[in-house]
């Protein structure tokens, strides 16, 4: 009876390979959340726009055919007392055109804070083509208990825009930092 | 697929030596036996079946009338959240892991499965993953709340510290159908008997080994997903969260490139089951036995491809939407082999309807429905009207219940006499298969109408016009859960060896390894194996 049929491969070998398969698809998971991130920066996936300030090139044509309209949107993260919003609500620009919006913020509690402000632009596909010369969003924004502040944002809109796109929202969420000292997201190129 | 067998008794009887184990309780905790396990497996996920379902009876209790009347909202989403996870874990996986455990060395010729001490651990593990997350309702704020699929942020940022719990269970859990896993695959490729060739084996042995590779690339994905909860929630890490540069969308891409083949984990082996039983009573054999393993194995291939079509609403590219719709539908390409070959195989047959018969049908009818429902709610512009109302709830229990959970109760009626030795009350189980099949229509069809005309799931109230389908969808719900305790009767008796003595092969067309042991099967078989021709 200790004649078992003759094994075509070691268990143990099977059993390694597999275990291995198992921490690697462990890994592989973890390693999406990089490579999710890479992809919606080439593909503005998620509709999050660069970080980086744009420049303008000087040759850009204007398209006068076409007029896309912006609108604007603004959130404050939940139980956050502040007041935050943009002078105007939407407008309309030809691409290639460059606009400055201010937005408001009041900080209207008594402590000072650090707030960080994450864009999103809705459709994702048109966020590659967002470009902000200038942004408050770039960096931290420190507010002193009750302080008031303008935040001037100057964009255009890459003359490239696909064509089916006539219309597009460009959304702030102000995030309540002053807990996180350095956010991954804040991290900017030019010297503060 | 003849076989010849040693003389079983004879082998038996040189080998009683074999038959002492430990009585009471430690045979059971110490137990390597795939029967012992086997059996354990399914009597534990019998249990968690009545579990989740009393959940789901709480749930319909409460939707029976519009308005709030039993249960406060947080405990409802308690509900919902706790019936999902453990029908899904506790319920479906289990009981095919017992049916696995079972039946895999016996349709093999294998004396045991390949690790029979890491079996051991593998199912014993399992009742204190429950035991950990039923025990979050004793816990301030209560059990999670944030729906089966455990999105974030309702997970990680709204979430009560249940979710700890919650995460390890999670983590136990997968341990558990890992170890499975590894156990099935080792089995099948190194313990056939002496010329069972690959394509030799029986289905169900063929869509398990593939489940069991679906396993190992997915729940570890799933452990690594709530692990991210995890230290979102409490380590103060962003994986999810924008403030920190994360992304929510993030979690369901994760979440169902887990989710979508985990869902095939909980159907392919009922086709493995359908496959052995239709053509036993058909008296013939499986129409096309080579195309459903390849179809098998393009299903499993294609869940890989298919998991954003849980998430059109969260806005895509229309290229992305596009692929993902249409890879979607290609599945519907295998599962339409499958479901023609049986259909075919049952052509013309010698048909006689015993029940296990009853339920195989039953399967494809109404998984068939579940399909359908699927492909449309794959059409990316119709799923923005269908998205998280009950027209899903309908599909995917169609798929579950009247697919995978009876396909379980056909494998049990299936195999119960070679479990127990004895024949299943003949009465009982005809009774238990035509209220489950009227009720389980009654309960889940009505709510394909309901959720087209937009009632959403997860709500514990509901707008006026939906409250007469309600109720008899709630009327439906409760006939089927009652009609399950039927079935525990019918078990029951079965196994106290109340019955007509089963011959070895009760089915006259049954084929197969398993029906050439005595019935009940002995503790031991295949201590030496069997040549298969």
């Amino acid at each position: 009876m200790n004649q078992q049929q003759p094994k075509r491969q070691d268990n143990s070998r099977v059993i390694t390979r597999l275990l291995a398969s198992v921490m690697i698809m462990f890994a592989f998971g973890f390693a999406l959340v990089p490579l999710y991130e890479k992809f919606c920066e080439i593909t503005g996936f998620n509709g999050r726009t660069s970080s980086k300030a744009a420049t303008a090139d000087s040759g850009m044509q204007v398209d006068q055919s076409r007029v896309i309209t912006v609108e604007f949107h603004t959130r404050v993260s939940r139980g956050v007392p502040w007041e935050f919003r943009p002078e105007v609500r939407s407008l309309r620009l030809h691409p290639g055109e460059v606009k400055t919006v201010n937005f408001y913020v009041e900080n209207k509690t008594n402590r000072d804070v650090v707030a960080q402000a994450l864009p999103s632009v809705a459709p994702g596909e048109a966020s590659l083509f967002l470009n902000k010369t200038e942004c408050f969003c770039f960096e931290n924004q420190p507010l002193a208990a009750g302080e008031t502040a303008v935040m001037p944002m100057q964009f255009y809109l890459d003359p490239d825009l696909p064509d089916h796109v006539h219309r597009l929202t460009l959304s702030y969420m102000m995030y309540d930092l002053t807990e996180q000292a350095r956010p991954r997201t804040a991290r900017v190129e030019r010297s503060e | 697929m003849s076989t010849v067998v040693t003389d079983t008794h004879s082998a038996h009887d040189a080998h009683d030596h074999h038959d002492h184990k430990p009585t009471g309780i430690k045979r059971w905790l110490f137990t390597t036996n795939h029967k012992d396990i086997g059996t354990m497996y399914l009597w534990f996920s019998f249990l968690m079946f009545l579990v989740g379902g009393s959940m789901a009876l709480m749930i319909r209790a409460e939707l029976f009338q519009p308005g709030m009347q039993l249960v406060d909202p947080h405990f409802f989403n308690q509900m919902t959240t706790m019936h999902g996870v453990i029908m899904v874990f506790g319920a479906v996986m289990p009981a095919f892991v017992g049916l696995a455990n079972w039946m895999i060395p016996l349709m093999i010729g294998a004396p045991d499965m390949a690790l029979p001490r890491m079996n051991n651990w593998s199912f014993w593990i399992l009742p204190f993953a429950f035991l950990i997350l039923l025990s979050s309702f004793l816990m301030p704020g209560g059990a999670p709340a944030f729906g089966w699929t455990f999105y974030a942020p309702l997970s990680t940022t709204y979430s009560t510290d249940s979710t700890a719990l919650f995460v390890f269970s999670m983590h136990i859990m997968g341990m558990s159908s890992i170890m499975g896993a590894i156990n099935v695959i080792v089995t099948i490729m190194n313990m056939r008997a002496p010329g069972m060739t690959y394509m030799k084996m029986p289905l169900f042995v063929w869509t398990w080994f593939i489940t069991a590779f679906l396993l190992i690339a997915v729940m570890p994905v799933l452990a690594g997903v709530v692990t991210m909860v995890l230290t979102d929630k409490y380590f103060g890490t962003f994986f999810f969260d924008a403030a920190g540069g994360g992304d929510p969308v993030l979690f369901q891409h994760l979440f169902w490139f887990f989710g979508h083949p985990e869902v095939y984990i909980m159907i392919l082996p009922s086709f493995g089951i359908v496959s052995a039983i239709i053509p036993a009573f058909a008296r013939k054999p499986l129409f096309g036995y080579a195309s459903m393993v390849y179809a098998t194995a393009s299903i499993a291939g294609l869940s890989f491809l298919v998991w954003a079509h849980h998430m059109f609403t969260t806005g895509m590219p229309t290229f992305a939407s596009l692929f993902f719709m249409y890879m979607t539908m290609l599945i519907a390409v295998p599962t339409g082999v499958k479901v023609f070959n049986w259909v075919t195989t049952m052509w013309r047959g010698a048909m006689t309807f015993e029940t296990p018969m009853l339920f195989a049908i039953a399967f494809v009818v109404l998984f068939t429905i579940g399909g359908l429902s699927g492909i449309m709610l794959a059409i990316t512009p119709v799923d923005y009207q269908y998205h998280d109302t009950y027209f899903v709830v309908a599909h995917f229990h169609y798929v579950l219940v009247s697919g995978a959970v009876f396909s379980i109760m056909a494998a049990a009626y299936y195999w119960l006499p070679k479990w127990s030795g004895v024949m299943y009350d003949d009465f009982l189980s005809k009774l238990h298969f035509w209220a489950s099949l009227i009720s389980v229509n009654i309960l889940f069809f009505p709510m394909h109408f309901v959720g087209l005309a937009g009632m959403p799931r997860r709500i514990p109230d509901y707008a006026l016009q939906f409250a007469d389908i309600n109720a008899i969808v709630s009327v439906g719900g409760f006939l089927f859960g009652f009609s399950q305790l039927i079935f525990l009767a019918v078990v029951v008796k079965a196994a106290l060896k109340k019955g007509e003595p089963a011959p070895a092969k009760p089915w006259e067309g049954a084929e197969g390894l398993e029906w050439t042991v005595p019935s009940p099967a002995p503790y031991h078989t295949f201590d030496v194996p069997p040549q298969v021709k």
